[in-house]
């Protein structure tokens, strides 16, 4: 479980987190979803200790992130940022490979050369793998940054925006993937995401925030109500049951 | 493939090195080989500094045209012979141990890389962006200042300690200050443990603060160790044959063309063995071949030069 307790934040004096304390649980997918600006990507990045925890504490299965050796934590999280752009030319199976630094340190052995080649099947990434990154397309990149987080092979995955840049299909797939991931290997999965329907049918928790607060956290079916809907983005919609799933939509 | 042509650049490094023992040698055969076997030592040990500290200097600000000397290195140790020249006087400073200004230098040189890039670098990836551009200017602007100060320091002081501060400030290859090789040599193999104890991580530091971190690096700590092992090699260098601009450069980029890898266990290597090759080479193609008497330094930092332009003109910033 990552538990978040008091969790505020600033940049240059502006307040980007305010007071967040809330549990995600183990085991699920949530999904992080609020309007632009809201807080989302900053409270993926203080979890996964890419930021300095200004105020309040932050734990993933008792592991304090402040306090625990980086490379402790890099065996427990795995985090895909938006802002993935890395300036050395590498090809793809060279990026997935890297998941696997934290097991082998450099010296990968046959475990992790099947993980790799595990992860480029599992992302559909079999003809790309001798490609260079600049070489493929925006979604393609997108689902190798995905693959290397998955080689990482950690308990929690934090992803941020996953799907950008990806096609209906890959998109849907991408999810499906992931969502099929936590049920069978029990990974805690966490999703910051803007298509609000892929929340309704893909995670089971759902995380909203607004302007740095925390507007509530809680099953999935609980959550997505017209009026919280409201509350955050300021549109209004209906919620429908379609074969037992949960559709949101809105109007003009 | 990587292996062959790392073996192909080795031999050219030993082809040229015998050239260079062996060639119009007259006379005592001990005296000779000892004589040049020396200075062959300091010419291999100022490539390896050079080629390995710019190669981590690209490596930790992820762009392959910055270089510890445009960033302002040189005139910082310029600034600071000339200043030792200024306070002890021309007798004062020539009858120093070798191995104070030495030290001095790698100490003050440690301190302003700590405070100037261990602040600027490192940030996150969008702010990284933007401190790119930050820290070249901030490298450019201190690189100024240190030079302004420096001419003001050289026009205040007596004519005849001028040209002792004058003679420290350009590299020469030719005469390499043997007495300080011993000590060089220690620290240098300090600094090379150090660096082939963090290859690997090196690999992973190069794609930048964040997808480190979250790989497991102790980013901010690397980050400071890897600035002092820089100051240091380019203290090591400058204190042999005095600063050099921009052979750091044309070399990482030639070892980044040659070598088809981004492991640091072959790009290292890579670098420190086309420097020696360039610096050695070039002595003997100079010297005994072509029988010019310009030095070495200005023609390897022209091809620098050259190659520093091309770069910014095919817009390779990384």
């Amino acid at each position: 479980m990552i538990r978040l307790s008091s969790v505020s934040h600033q940049i240059d004096g502006a307040k980007i987190l305010s007071n967040i304390s809330a549990n995600i649980p183990k085991g699920q997918v949530t999904a992080l979803i609020g309007p632009n600006g809201a807080g989302k990507s900053t409270l993926l990045s203080l979890i996964a200790r890419l930021q300095g925890l200004e105020q309040g504490s932050i734990s993933i299965d008792d592991l304090d992130v402040v306090t625990t050796p980086s490379d402790e934590l890099a065996r427990k999280l795995a985090i895909l940022t938006q802002s993935n752009s890395i300036t050395a030319r590498l090809r793809v199976r060279e990026l997935v490979a890297f998941g696997r630094f934290p097991h082998h340190k450099g010296r990968p052995n046959h475990k992790d050369l099947e993980r790799i080649e595990e992860a480029i099947e599992q992302f559909d990434l079999g003809d790309l793998a001798d490609k260079f990154l600049d070489e493929v397309s925006g979604g393609q990149r997108q689902k190798a940054f995905v693959a290397m987080a998955y080689a990482q092979d950690t308990d929690y995955l934090l992803l941020d925006e996953p799907l950008n840049n990806l096609d209906m299909a890959s998109a849907r797939n991408l999810m499906r993937n992931l969502t099929e991931l936590a049920a069978q290997t029990g990974k805690t999965i966490v999703i910051v995401l803007h298509e609000i329907n892929y929340a309704a049918l893909y995670a089971n928790w759902i995380m909203v925030l607004k302007q740095g607060q925390l507007i509530a956290n809680g099953p999935a079916k609980e959550i997505l109500t017209p009026q919280i809907i409201a509350d955050t983005f300021g549109i209004e919609v209906t919620i429908h049951e379609i074969d037992g799933k949960t559709l949101v939509m809105h109007y003009g | 493939m990587t292996l062959h042509r790392l073996g192909f650049i080795f031999l050219l490094y030993i082809a040229f090195s015998i050239a260079f023992l062996t060639l119009n040698a007259r006379g005592n055969w001990d005296f000779v080989l000892s004589f040049r076997g020396t200075k062959l030592i300091g010419i291999t040990m100022v490539a390896i500094s050079i080629s390995c500290a710019t190669v981590l200097f690209q490596t930790i600000s992820q762009n392959r045209i910055l270089t510890p000397s445009i960033m302002g290195f040189d005139s910082l140790y310029i600034l600071l012979q000339t200043m030792m020249v200024f306070f002890l006087g021309g007798f004062g400073f020539a009858s120093l141990p070798q191995e104070i200004p030495f030290f001095l230098n790698f100490t003050i040189m440690m301190l302003a890389s700590l405070a100037l890039f261990g602040t600027l670098l490192g940030r996150s990836a969008n702010q990284a962006r933007q401190d790119l551009h930050r820290l070249l200017l901030t490298g450019i602007i201190f690189g100024v200042f240190f030079r302004s100060i420096t001419s003001f320091i050289q026009r205040v002081i007596d004519p005849n300690d001028f040209v002792i501060a004058a003679a420290s400030t350009f590299a020469d290859f030719n005469t390499i200050n043997t007495d300080l090789l011993l000590i060089a040599s220690l620290m240098m193999i300090i600094a090379l443990a150090a660096l082939w104890h963090y290859r690997h991580e090196l690999d992973v530091i190069a794609l930048g603060k964040e997808t480190a971190t979250n790989l497991g690096i102790p980013y901010k700590t690397r980050l400071y160790t890897l600035l002092v092992i820089i100051a240091l090699l380019i203290s090591i260098s400058t204190a042999l044959v005095g600063p050099v601009a921009f052979f750091g450069l044309l070399v990482s980029n030639l070892a980044y063309q040659i070598i088809p890898s981004y492991h640091h266990a072959y790009l290292l290597p890579a670098a420190s063995l086309i420097a020696a090759s360039i610096l050695i080479g070039g002595q003997v193609i100079l010297e005994h071949l072509i029988g010019l008497s310009t030095p070495l330094s200005i023609v390897v930092e022209c091809l620098g030069g050259l190659t520093f332009l091309l770069l910014i003109i095919r817009g390779t910033t990384r």
